[in-house]
């Protein structure tokens, strides 16, 4: 009997620490359990940003670039078409102040400025009717596609001549001049395209001829930031994401107007000239265009000029003079 | 990893388990002392252990010393059966209860986020489509989504753990939210001016949100929809060690009342008896409340959480092709993608990927949502919304050939115009409205479902738990009895 009752006893001390411990080792593994969660990794998938148009020597016997050929009221193969579609499509860009924009408190949302009086005297002349025009926004590093592809018929977007462009596209006579500068604020250390630049963020619109130049000869500005149109380096410089912008000195006028706390800094540093630019080879088109520039330039480009950009940029001397080859 | 606070504290170990093996008519016999029968000390050190395996060796030669290791041995297993239940249901319980009310309202605030979000921007550009001064309705819109987006931010980043991927993602989405309002502010402050900046800043602001904040709100609703599939994980799959333990424990009440008819010729043992009763209940309760919390578990899942989820991606596809369709108006080509060799439209081509996503009442994230909508109620709005987007389609072929003619106002008029042009603005709403409805239906299913099953297992693991106390008392009185017989 006292054999029996000490093993019992010796048994209920076991059962009891085996209890115990089978629960102290369940509560232990049931709180020191990992729940896994798994964490899915996104894939950000962004294509790739805005090409920048290939770079080709210009060339070597490329002397005049500004120099179209001769006007002519005559038609052709390009003309016939526009006007058996009815309209001419255009490729414009809608966020140049004064050149080319969208006044957002007007209905309808028409485009207006500098540009767009000639496209729609270019309309008027070819097809009678000012307002047969299809405006195409499109960004600077398209405009060259767009009239290879066919998806618009001319190009009047503040499109410098020059003679890289000349290889793939052909332009009218010149019909405004302007240069290169360097827009800062107006507290900024930065005094023009010069040493003052060393170390600074710069914004550039992709495929613009400030592109071109700066990769000449940057002065040791960081040139990492460019955007698809030279507003949108208004937007970046506001945000204080970059510390000047390089554009033609017209477009960047336009955008000192927007903002009176910066201004164009020194002297235009390139001697430049907008032309509408058509399709390579389209001859009678050009030479029709040339034709309307010329009633131009004595009638209508001075009250364009008066109405957009007088006010920005000063008294004008008139037209640059038309070269032809 | 941590384990999130609340809904997962360790279960409620049993009443101490030793206690009821305690046979309570302990009177012995003989007088305390050393027990003659024990073995002399064998030479050299012995281990408890060893000396343990001897005295119960000597034990079992006798038939009360069998009766009592018997005894010792059924209590044992019914009470880790017991133990063993009540961890793993209430695990399960927990993780019902995090499905119910945690994963899935995170997985659903997160869904309202990035809708919210998207559902914004898309205002914000139908307002600048409407000029300098936006109307009144667009404006309300934004702001509400903006309201609703911050405050289920803040919701999300309470009741998130600091360890997921939420967290991550729901920190980019705080920093970035006041920059985006920052933006848009900016946008209509020049848009006032009736300068082009206010569309440049419209631009880069609906930039940030495609490239930074959709992705971190998409991140956010992904890593919650995998928080909450986890918890489904972790409450539906059977309590296979309970139910072997439970069995295992009957079989071994079974023969232990076996055994005692055969020495006895007695049928019945009332303590023995009790026990396989309790273990009998306790085994059952756990079967049937499991299979029962299941069922309405997965159902929850099947008919909720899945058509919830196909029903908010369409959602978000509709807003952002919706968003797609005012930023073709608004840049007017001023971005373009190559696509075979072709320049296309950026805007245009997104919006049509949309489109085409969502697909028709057949194909697509509609045609699926209509197959898993398992009533009348959850088909008429996925109909309704099929029939929205057909229209919605035919309108913006109309709006898209008015534009590539050149009719720029009349495009805008077919999209954004009042209601008598037939805009597919009123379109979208149609779908927007009808999968809203079909939102709502689908998670009053969920909800239903879900606190079915969460129902079933209501006081599974305390129960059982003191099913298995008592069973385990009741065996070690039922082999008392037997051993009084040898007193």
């Amino acid at each position: 009997m006292t054999r029996r009752r000490a093993v019992l006893g010796g048994l209920r001390g076991w059962g009891g620490v085996a209890a115990m411990a089978v629960a102290i080792v369940l509560t232990a593994v049931f709180v020191l359990l990992p729940v896994l969660h798994s964490r899915g990794q996104e894939s950000g998938a962004s294509p790739g940003g805005p090409g920048v148009a290939k770079a080709r020597p210009a060339a070597d016997n490329c002397k005049d670039p500004e120099a179209s050929v001769r006007p002519s009221g005559g038609s052709g193969p390009e003309i016939e078409k526009i006007k058996d579609r009815g309209r001419l499509v255009v490729g414009v860009d809608q966020n140049s102040y004064r050149w080319g924009y969208r006044d957002p408190n007007k209905p309808g949302g028409d485009l207006e400025g500098f540009d767009i009086d000639l496209v729609h005297e270019i309309a008027e002349k070819i097809l009678g009717d000012p307002d047969k025009v299809q405006f195409r926004a499109i960004p600077t590093n398209q405009r060259i596609p767009a009239i290879q592809s066919g998806d618009v018929d001319m190009v009047v977007r503040t499109m410098t001549i020059n003679c890289e462009r000349i290889e793939d596209v052909d332009f009218s006579t010149a019909y405004f001049e302007t240069g290169q500068q360097v827009l800062a604020p107006k507290n900024s250390e930065i005094t023009g395209y010069d040493d003052s630049l060393s170390g600074k963020k710069l914004c550039l619109a992709a495929g613009s001829t400030a592109q071109a130049a700066l990769k000449k000869e940057s002065y040791g500005a960081d040139l990492s930031t460019t955007v698809p149109n030279q507003l949108d380096c208004l937007v970046r410089l506001q945000l204080g994401e970059v510390d000047a912008i390089v554009t033609d000195g017209a477009l960047g006028a336009g955008q000192a107007a927007q903002d009176p706390t910066i201004e164009l800094k020194g002297e235009p540093f390139t001697e430049e000239f907008y032309g509408v630019a058509m399709k390579k080879g389209a001859t009678k088109l050009v030479a029709r265009v040339n034709q309307v520039l010329v009633d131009y330039r004595k009638n209508g480009w001075k009250s364009s000029y008066d109405a957009w950009l007088a006010a920005d940029l000063g008294k004008s001397s008139g037209p640059p003079a038309a070269k032809y080859r | 990893m941590t384990h999130p606070p609340n809904g997962s504290a360790a279960p409620p170990v049993p009443a101490p388990p030793a206690m009821p093996a305690v046979p309570p008519q302990q009177a012995p016999a003989g007088p305390p002392g050393a027990a003659p029968g024990t073995p002399p000390p064998g030479p050299g050190r012995r281990t408890a252990w060893a000396e343990g395996v001897e005295r119960l060796r000597a034990a079992a030669t006798t038939e009360p010393g069998r009766l009592r290791i018997i005894g010792a041995v059924l209590a044992l297993l019914v009470v880790v059966f017991g133990a063993v239940t009540a961890w793993e249901t209430s695990a399960r319980s927990a993780a019902a209860d995090d499905v119910l009310h945690r994963s899935q309202r995170l997985s659903s605030d997160a869904a309202d986020i990035y809708r919210s979000l998207a559902d914004a921007n898309t205002a914000a550009s139908s307002g600048f489509l409407a000029g300098g001064q936006e109307p009144a309705a667009v404006r309300e819109r934004y702001d509400r989504d903006i309201e609703r987006a911050s405050e289920k931010l803040a919701r999300a980043a309470s009741s998130s753990g600091a360890d997921s991927g939420s967290a991550d993602a729901i920190a980019e989405l705080n920093q970035l939210l006041p920059q985006y309002t920052g933006l848009i502010e900016r946008a209509r402050a020049n848009n006032r001016e009736g300068l082009p900046l206010g569309g440049a800043y419209l631009r880069y602001a609906n930039d940030r949100m495609q490239r930074e904040m959709l992705p971190a709100a998409e991140k956010l609703y992904t890593s919650e929809n995998e928080r909450l599939r986890g918890d489904y994980d972790d409450a539906t799959p059977y309590p296979w060690l309970s139910l072997a333990l439970g069995v295992l424990a009957l079989g071994a009440l079974g023969w232990a009342q076996h055994r005692n008819y055969r020495h006895t010729n007695r049928v019945f043992n009332h303590g023995l008896l009790a026990a396989t009763a309790a273990a009998t209940v306790a085994v059952l309760w756990l079967a049937v409340g499991h299979s029962v919390a299941r069922s309405g578990l997965d159902d929850s899942y099947d008919g909720g959480v899945r058509s919830l989820k196909v029903l908010n991606d369409a959602r978000i596809a509709a807003l952002k092709a919706r968003g797609n369709e005012n930023l073709t108006l608004v840049s007017r080509g001023a971005e373009t993608v190559t696509v075979k060799d072709r320049s296309q439209d950026k805007f245009d081509f997104d919006y049509q990927k949309q489109i085409r996503s969502l697909g028709d009442a057949e194909s697509g994230l509609l045609g699926e949502a209509a197959r898993l909508a398992d009533d009348r109620d959850g088909d008429e709005p996925v109909a309704k919304a099929a029939d929205g987007l057909r229209a919605w389609t035919e309108r913006h072929t109309l709006a898209r050939e008015r534009d590539d003619t050149g009719d720029y106002e009349g495009a805008l008029e077919k999209v954004i115009g009042a209601d008598d042009k037939d805009p597919t603005g009123e379109s979208f709403d149609q779908v927007d409205r009808a999968l809203g409805e079909a939102v709502a239906h689908e998670q009053r299913q969920f909800t239903g479902a879900a606190e079915d099953g969460r129902g079933a297992m209501t006081g599974l693991t305390v129960g059982i738990a003191l099913l298995a106390v008592l069973g385990a008392a009741a065996a070690v009185l039922g082999i008392g009895r037997r051993l009084s017989e040898y007193r």
